[in-house]
């Protein structure tokens, strides 16, 4: 298993996509398509013949040389290095871009690239944003046969409802193993480190899902056997960290300093259904609906039915946490906002939070480490 | 070099002000029971046609936020809001709106209603649902988004415009059911023909700008002329506003008065002004009697210098349009390029000036590129400057004026050099 973990990690620190250039080679007139965190269908994708890959930056493994000019102050670290991806030819290999209604920088992001690389394909995805509205699901299902035409057209091929239907099987399995995972971590969490989960899961950013699943399997059937201890850690819950992602050091650091993970919101795109997607009916239809009905809570979505605050409230009871630690991005603004709400809630339920901010690229964690290490201290010695 | 000001004076100046104030006067008799519904919503894309079905009244927090800004009132509510946990680089409107609200601040010192119904109409500003919500749950009124698709393409299909107008129909009957009112469809209908009317004059207005010289500035005058394009276009007191706009103006066009003695230059500007240094950053342009003749930001409240109009023949139709496809925030990024191209072609302009203000990534995320389109692809003399919109803390005064000096000493120097050699 040290091997997987050991690929894993690979994949998710390479920004030269090997994996997606390997693939494009075994699969000639293939397409790669790109996606921006945090949701994308990927099914369509798939079911196009294509690889979805989603790409969130490039971590600490690349200087900003060229995106700084285009992007200004005040523009979080995920813009600036993806910008830096692509005009350093780090993209060369994706054929398509796929973007989605989650933030502004996002958002203008998408078109900034399109002007730049004028033969590659770009789309923007409308996910709606008023799931009370009865015509919503209808309008995404329109909106994903809109880029079903585009994705057909690049592939020469049209994308079927069966083939949508069994792509949505796969990835419900998919979707249904990291639910697992997280349940493991959630009850045993000395048996697995946050860090592993963490590459375990956004592996699967990077490979054709039927790969991901074999390697979430094997994850599983290996863990009830792994000898480990439980250590003296405080649970908590990492709520913030749903798009940029913070450095892998931070993620072991983190539990290092005295903490276990029980429930996070990393990479969440990978784990973004609660329950499956139908896959009797129409799929693009069940795909819609399950966007308006079955979708985790995040900053990027918006539905007034149940308020965010409530999900984390529910996450903090079901997962038994001792604390709340807010990992926000620097100048993310959906994750900042909702710390407002976040914070009154958990203050409300008597429950200890820390906020950390981070940059994809943090040189030095020393500082990190004494704030995770002087909370965790308050709390054992409370 | 003399000290040059500048600030349009005439008759719709006050007379602006006067509607302005008629309009927060009936917001503070609806806090006290005796004024009409309120239903508060964004500027950008508002559906204000929608509420006259109901004779309500429209709040916007953002003209609070951006009064309190001008009235250099803005930093007490920021601190306010900052204290219980908003970050210091978000949004600033948000901040000062929300300290509003702790602090029982209003720009006017009259009262603000809870409102009836506050409707978010999510148009391009992820920040607005946000807000939007944040407001809800600090005040306790009930919340309602229509969700505006994003122009994802030239044209917005006949799904993006169905998926809007089925939302309208369900703000009326929200709002019947919370008003207790009928809405009315002629009412509706003939708020509708207001709004095409006013955009017409509002559109005359701006074309007068392609003289020169301009006969006022489109950056910093158009700002006055927006507020009762927002609050009042939809009712008569609007077309009447803006028909006695389009004939001073157009006298002073005719008799060849521009907004100085001699326009030296004129000037497309791209992005929010700094209000909490409103005057300051004015005076900055004034000093080289650089005119603006066009401005990306006078069309947030939409989009009609270039033809649209609301229809009385297909009202929600329109308003759909309108909210989707006809204002700024909700057209993509190289649309706006475009719009910006057009202007310094068709307005004659001599540069670009690209204004990112901290505050609003919607306009602010990518304007190097703007800037890198402008300079390299059009060779379009552009000049990039950051503040804020409203915070006033965010305000380099020297360094803004020395770029500013120096942006125009380039180009009267390249002005200088092409008359010599006879370009």
């Amino acid at each position: 298993m040290d091997k997987v973990l050991e690929r894993c990690t690979d994949l998710v620190q390479d920004i030269g996509f090997a994996q997606v250039r390997a693939w494009k080679q075994q699969h000639p007139g293939r397409a790669a398509v790109a996606y921006f965190p945090v949701y994308a269908p990927v099914e369509i994708i798939h079911a196009a013949g294509m690889l979805p890959v989603c790409v969130s930056g490039a971590g600490d493994r690349l200087d900003v040389q060229y995106a700084d000019a285009r992007f200004g102050s005040f523009i979080c670290s995920i813009i600036k290095t993806t910008t830096e991806l692509a005009l350093t030819g780090h993209l060369d290999p994706f054929d398509a871009f796929l973007f989605s209604s989650i933030c502004d920088s996002a958002r203008n992001l998408c078109w900034v690239l399109k002007r730049n690389f004028p033969d590659k394909y770009h789309d923007f995805i409308h996910l709606p944003q008023n799931p009370s509205s009865g015509a919503t699901a209808e309008f995404l299902a329109a909106e994903y046969r809109r880029v079903m035409a585009e994705l057909g057209g690049m592939s020469g091929r049209l994308i079927r409802d069966d083939d949508i239907a069994e792509s949505i099987a796969l990835y419900n399995r998919s979707r249904e193993l990291i639910r697992e995972l997280y349940r493991v971590r959630t009850h045993t969490p000395h048996r697995l480190a946050a860090w592993e989960s963490y590459v375990l899961v956004r592996a699967g950013n990077f490979l054709p899902v039927e790969e991901h699943i074999a390697i979430l399997e094997q994850a599983l059937a290996w863990l009830p056997q792994r000898s480990c201890k439980s250590r003296d850690s405080i649970r908590i819950v990492v709520e913030g960290s749903f798009c940029e992602q913070p450095p892998l050091e931070l993620i072991r650091l983190i539990e290092e300093a005295g903490c276990y993970i029980v429930e996070d919101d990393f990479t969440l795109g990978q784990r973004w259904f609660e329950s499956d997607v139908a896959t009797n009916g129409d799929p693009v239809q069940a795909l819609a609906e399950a966007y308006v009905a079955q979708s985790v809570y995040s900053s990027v979505r918006h539905d007034f039915r149940k308020p965010r605050w409530d999900g984390l409230a529910d996450k903090i009871r079901d997962t038994q946490a001792d604390a709340v630690l807010f990992l926000i991005a620097k100048f993310c603004e959906p994750a900042y906002f909702d710390y407002v709400p976040f914070k009154q809630t958990v203050e409300a339920m008597c429950i200890p939070h820390l906020l950390l901010e981070f940059e994809e690229k943090l040189f030095t964690f020393d500082r990190v480490r004494t704030e995770v290490e002087t909370f965790v201290e308050s709390l054992v010695f409370d | 070099m003399e000290k040059q000001r500048s600030e349009y004076r005439g008759t719709i100046h006050q007379r602006q002000k006067d509607m302005m104030m008629d309009w927060y006067a009936a917001l503070d008799r609806a806090a006290g029971g005796q004024g009409p519904p309120t239903v508060s919503m964004m500027i950008s894309g508002n559906c204000v046609e929608l509420l006259e079905g109901f004779e309500a009244a429209p709040i916007y927090p953002e003209v609070n936020a951006l009064q309190l800004a001008i009235r250099h009132q803005s930093l007490e509510p920021i601190l306010a809001a900052e204290d219980i946990g908003y970050a210091s680089d978000s949004c600033a409107y948000v901040k000062a709106d929300m300290g509003c609200y702790i602090k029982g601040l209003t720009p006017t010192g009259g009262k603000i209603p809870t409102p009836t119904l506050i409707l978010c109409n999510f148009v391009g500003c992820n920040t607005y649902l946000k807000w939007f919500e944040h407001v809800a749950k600090l005040t306790g009124a009930p919340l309602m988004v229509v969700d505006v698709p994003f122009m994802r393409n030239d044209e917005p299909s006949a799904a993006d415009i169905q998926y809007v107008v089925r939302q309208l129909h369900e703000v009326v009957q929200r709002l019947e059911e919370l008003t207790g009112r009928k809405f009315s469809y002629d009412r509706f209908q003939q708020a509708v023909a207001c709004s095409a009317r006013s955009e017409e004059l509002w559109s005359q207005i701006k074309h007068l700008a392609r003289s020169k010289p301009a006969p006022f500035d489109a950056y910093f005058d158009a700002i006055t002329l927006m507020g009762p394009l927002y609050v009042y276009r939809a009712r008569p007191e609007g077309v009447a506003f803006f028909e006695a706009a389009l004939q001073e103006l157009t006298a002073k066009r005719d008799a060849g008065q521009g907004v100085y003695d001699q326009e030296k230059f004129r000037l497309v500007i791209e992005g929010p002004p700094p209000y909490p240094h409103f005057r300051t950053f004015r005076d900055m342009f004034a000093k080289w009697k650089a005119c603006t003749v066009a401005s990306t930001y006078s069309t947030v409240g939409g989009l009609f210098e270039f033809g649209f109009r609301h229809d009385p023949e297909r009202p929600f139709e329109s308003v759909a349009m309108h909210m989707i496809a006809q204002n700024v925030t909700n057209r993509n990024y190289l649309q706006r390029y475009d719009q910006i191209r057009k202007y310094v072609e068709d307005w004659h302009a001599d540069g670009v000036i690209i204004h990112f203000v901290k505050s609003c990534r919607l306009f602010s995320a990518g304007q190097g590129d703007m800037r890198d389109y402008f300079t390299r692809k059009l060779g379009v003399p552009t000049l990039y400057i950051e503040s804020d919109l409203e915070d006033p803390r965010y305000f380099a005064e020297a360094q803004t004026r020395n770029r500013i000096d120096a942006y125009f000493e380039s180009l009267e120097h390249a002005k200088t050099t092409q008359a010599m050699v006879g370009v």
